[in-house]
C-alpha cells in the first residue's frame, strides 16, 4: 500500500527528539479520528441491511441479528424506484465526462503550454479568466443556454456543458510545462509532429497525473446534485443522486432502502479510491497547486 | 525531417534545418494552426458554454424575463431586479445565511486538514492507512453524506445516533435540524461538509510538507529551537504559505457554491437558506424568473470577486506567486 515517492519525511520531527510517549499520543488520536471517520460509512452498511423495525427501534444496535441481505435485490426489483436506470445514468454520463474533459482538456492543456504562437498568452488568460467565475454561478445561464438548446432531460445536457472545465485546462498546462521539455524535442527531431509527440510520447509518459485527472472528474461527475437535478427533469433522466434525494426528501421509499441504495451508490468510487488514490495522491503533488 | 519539409513554406525551403527555429519564435500561420487544433474544440466549448451563457445571463438581469430566454424589448426594466434583488429579506438573509457558514467552515476545514496533514507525517506506525481512512470520504457524494447525516446520526428521534448518545447522559432528544432556536442545524451541516472536504485539503499539505527541505529543520535544531510548536510556528507555517492560500481560497469558493447538503438536510427554509438556493427557487423554481435569478447570480460573482481579491490582498497571494 505504501507508495514510494509519498512516504513523508517525518518533517518537522527529528529521530530522537520525539519521546516515545507523544508517538504513542500521536498513534491514539489518529486512531480515535480514523474511527469517527468510519462512523457514517459503518451506519450505511448497518442500516442497508437492517430492517426498517431495526432501524427505528428505541435502543442502540451494532448490526443486525439477522441481516437483510435481501434489501439490494428488493431495491432492484422495485418498479416504483428506478434504481437500475439512474445508476446506469450517473455511469453514462460519468464515464463520457471523463473521457471528454481528459481529451479536451490535455490537448487544450499541451496547446496552451508547449505550441509557441505569438497569442497563446491571451488565450490562456481567457480560459484563466473563467476560474474566477465559481461554476456554480453559471448554473442559471448555462440552464438558460441548455434549456434553448433542446438539451433538458437529455444525456446531452447532463454531459455537454461539463466538459469544458477551465479548472482541469489550468492543472493540464501546469503539469505539461513541467513536462521534460529534452523528450519532446527528441521526438521532433525524429520527425514527429507536435501532435504526434503529444500522443507517443507525452501522454504515455503522463500515467499518473492523466490517472489523478481522469479520478477527480469521474468522482465531480458521479457525485454532482446541482446541474442533474437542474437538467434532469423526467425521471428516466435522473442521475443517482438526484435518485436518492428525492427518495430522501421526498420519503417515498423505506429507511432500509434508501441505505441500500446508498450503499450501491458509493460502491463504485469507493473501489475506485482504494485502487487509484496512489495515483490521485501522485498526480495531486504533481499539479501547480502545491504552490 | 519529413515534417519540417512538409511544412515549410514553399518559398523558404533553401533555409534548411534553421526554418522550425525562425517558426517558432515568430509564430507564423502554421503555427496558429496547430495551436488552435489543440486548444480549438476546448475552447469553442469554453465560448458557448461559460462565455455566452454569461453574457446572456447579464443581458437577462436587465428584462423582466418570467419563464422565457427571450424577452421581448417592451420586458426591459433597466436595474429593477437588480434593486429588488437587494431589497429583498429573502436573499439578503441568504447572504447572512452564507457568512456565518462560512464563518465556521472555512477556519475549521484549514485548521482540521492540516492537523491531520501533520499528525500523519508524523506518525510511523499504519500511515498508509490512516490516509486511506480521512481521504475516503471525499469518495462520498454531499447527497450521501446527508442522507447518513440527517436520518441516521443527527435524527430527531430516539434512534439518532447522536440522541442515543445523549440518552446515556439522560439529556432529552434534540430536534436537530427543524428547530432554528438554538440553530443546532449548523452543527450538523459543518461536520457534513468537514468529513468531506477535510481528506482533500489534508493531501495538499502533505504534498507541500514533504517539499520543506529537511536541513532547515536541523539549522533550526543546531540554533535551539524546540521541536514541536516553536519549530511549527517559524519554519512549517511560513513554509506552507503558498499552499496555505490556494487552500484558504478553495475552501471559500466552494463555500459559496454550497447547495447539495442544505438543500437535502434542510430544504428550502428561511432560516438556513444559502444564496445558491435562493437563487435555485427563484429562476428553476415554480417562478421561473429568470431575470431576477440573474441578477442575483451576478451579484454574487460581484461579491465573490470582491471577497477573493480582498482575501488575496490580504493574505499576499501576489507575493506567493513572485516567488
Amino acid at each position: 500500500m505504501a507508495s514510494r515517492p509519498l512516504r513523508a519525511k517525518p518533517v518537522g520531527y527529528r529521530p530522537g527528539i520525539g519521546s516515545k510517549g507523544a508517538n504513542v499520543a500521536v498513534f491514539i488520536i489518529l486512531a480515535v479520528l480514523a474511527l469517527l471517520f468510519l462512523i457514517p460509512f459503518y451506519l450505511i452498511l448497518r442500516n442497508a441491511f437492517a430492517t426498517d423495525q431495526e432501524i427505528t427501534a428505541p435502543g442502540w444496535m451494532w448490526f443486525s441479528p439477522d441481516p437483510a441481505w435481501d434489501n439490494l435485490s428488493r431495491l432492484f426489483d422495485d418498479p416504483s424506484v428506478p434504481m437500475a436506470r439512474s445508476l446506469l445514468n450517473s455511469a453514462i454520463v460519468a464515464v463520457l465526462t471523463t473521457a471528454g474533459t481528459l481529451f479536451l482538456c490535455t490537448t487544450a492543456g499541451y496547446g496552451l503550454a508547449r505550441v509557441p504562437w505569438r497569442h497563446a498568452n491571451k488565450v490562456f488568460y481567457l480560459v484563466l479568466a473563467t476560474l474566477m467565475i465559481p461554476g456554480a454561478i453559471t448554473f442559471v445561464p448555462s440552464f438558460v443556454m441548455v434549456s434553448s438548446l433542446g438539451w433538458l432531460s437529455d444525456y446531452r445536457g447532463l454531459i455537454i456543458p461539463g466538459l469544458f472545465s477551465g479548472f482541469a485546462a489550468f492543472l493540464c498546462r501546469q503539469y505539461f510545462l513541467g513536462f521534460p521539455r529534452e523528450l519532446e524535442e527528441a521526438a521532433r527531431v525524429d520527425g514527429l509532429s507536435h501532435w504526434g509527440a503529444f500522443w507517443r510520447i507525452v501522454i504515455p509518459n503522463s500515467g499518473s497525473f492523466l490517472a489523478a485527472i481522469a479520478v477527480i472528474t469521474f468522482v465531480g461527475a458521479w457525485n454532482s446534485f446541482l446541474w442533474p437535478l437542474v437538467i434532469g427533469r423526467s425521471p428516466d433522466s435522473w442521475t443517482v443522486q438526484v435518485a436518492l434525494s428525492t427518495f430522501l426528501t421526498a420519503q417515498t421509499v423505506s429507511l432500509s432502502q434508501l441505505f441500500a441504495a446508498a450503499l450501491v451508490a458509493i460502491l463504485p468510487l469507493v473501489f475506485v479510491f482504494l485502487f487509484l488514490q496512489r495515483f490521485l495522491v501522485q498526480g495531486v503533488a504533481q499539479t501547480g497547486l502545491k504552490g | 525531417m519529413a515534417v519540417s519539409t512538409e511544412t515549410a513554406a514553399p518559398g523558404t525551403a533553401g533555409t534548411g534545418g534553421r526554418a522550425p527555429r525562425a517558426r517558432r519564435r515568430t509564430g507564423g500561420w502554421r503555427t496558429a494552426l496547430t495551436f488552435w487544433y489543440f486548444v480549438g474544440p476546448f475552447f469553442i466549448g469554453l465560448l458557448v458554454f461559460t462565455y455566452i451563457p454569461v453574457v446572456w445571463s447579464a443581458y437577462l438581469s436587465f428584462f423582466d424575463a418570467r419563464n422565457t430566454v427571450t424577452p421581448l424589448p417592451e420586458d426591459f426594466v433597466g436595474f429593477g431586479n437588480y434593486a429588488r434583488m437587494l431589497q429583498d429579506a429573502a436573499f439578503t438573509d441568504s447572504l447572512v445565511t452564507f457568512t456565518v457558514f462560512a464563518a465556521f467552515i472555512v477556519p475549521l476545514t484549514f485548521a482540521c486538514s492540516l492537523a491531520l496533514a501533520l499528525l500523519l507525517n508524523r506518525v510511523r506506525l499504519m500511515r498508509a492507512f490512516f490516509r486511506s481512512v480521512f481521504f475516503l470520504p471525499f469518495a462520498c457524494s454531499y447527497v450521501v453524506a446527508s442522507l447518513v447525516w440527517k436520518m441516521s446520526i443527527f435524527n430527531g428521534v430516539r434512534y439518532g445516533m447522536a440522541n442515543s448518545i445523549l440518552d446515556l447522559f439522560g439529556i432529552e432528544d434534540v430536534p436537530w435540524l427543524f428547530d432554528p432556536n438554538p440553530p443546532w442545524y449548523w452543527l450538523v451541516i459543518v461536520t457534513l461538509r468537514l468529513w468531506i472536504q477535510c481528506g482533500f485539503y489534508m493531501i495538499l499539505f502533505i504534498a507541500a510538507l514533504q517539499q520543506i527541505p529537511e536541513h532547515l529543520y536541523e539549522a533550526a535544531y543546531v540554533d535551539g529551537a524546540k521541536p514541536g510548536w516553536q519549530t511549527f510556528w517559524h519554519i512549517t507555517l511560513p513554509q506552507l504559505r503558498a499552499t496555505s492560500v490556494a487552500v484558504l481560497m478553495l475552501i471559500l469558493i466552494a463555500a459559496y457554491q454550497a447547495f447539495d447538503e442544505f438543500y437535502n438536510l434542510i430544504g428550502n427554509q428561511a432560516y438556513a437558506r444559502p444564496p445558491l438556493m435562493y437563487l435555485y427557487t427563484t429562476a428553476l423554481g415554480t417562478q421561473q424568473d429568470l431575470g431576477r435569478g440573474s441578477a442575483g447570480a451576478l451579484i454574487l460573482a460581484l461579491i465573490i470577486a470582491i471577497v477573493t481579491v480582498l482575501q488575496g490582498r490580504f493574505l499576499g497571494f501576489g507575493n506567493a506567486e513572485e516567488k
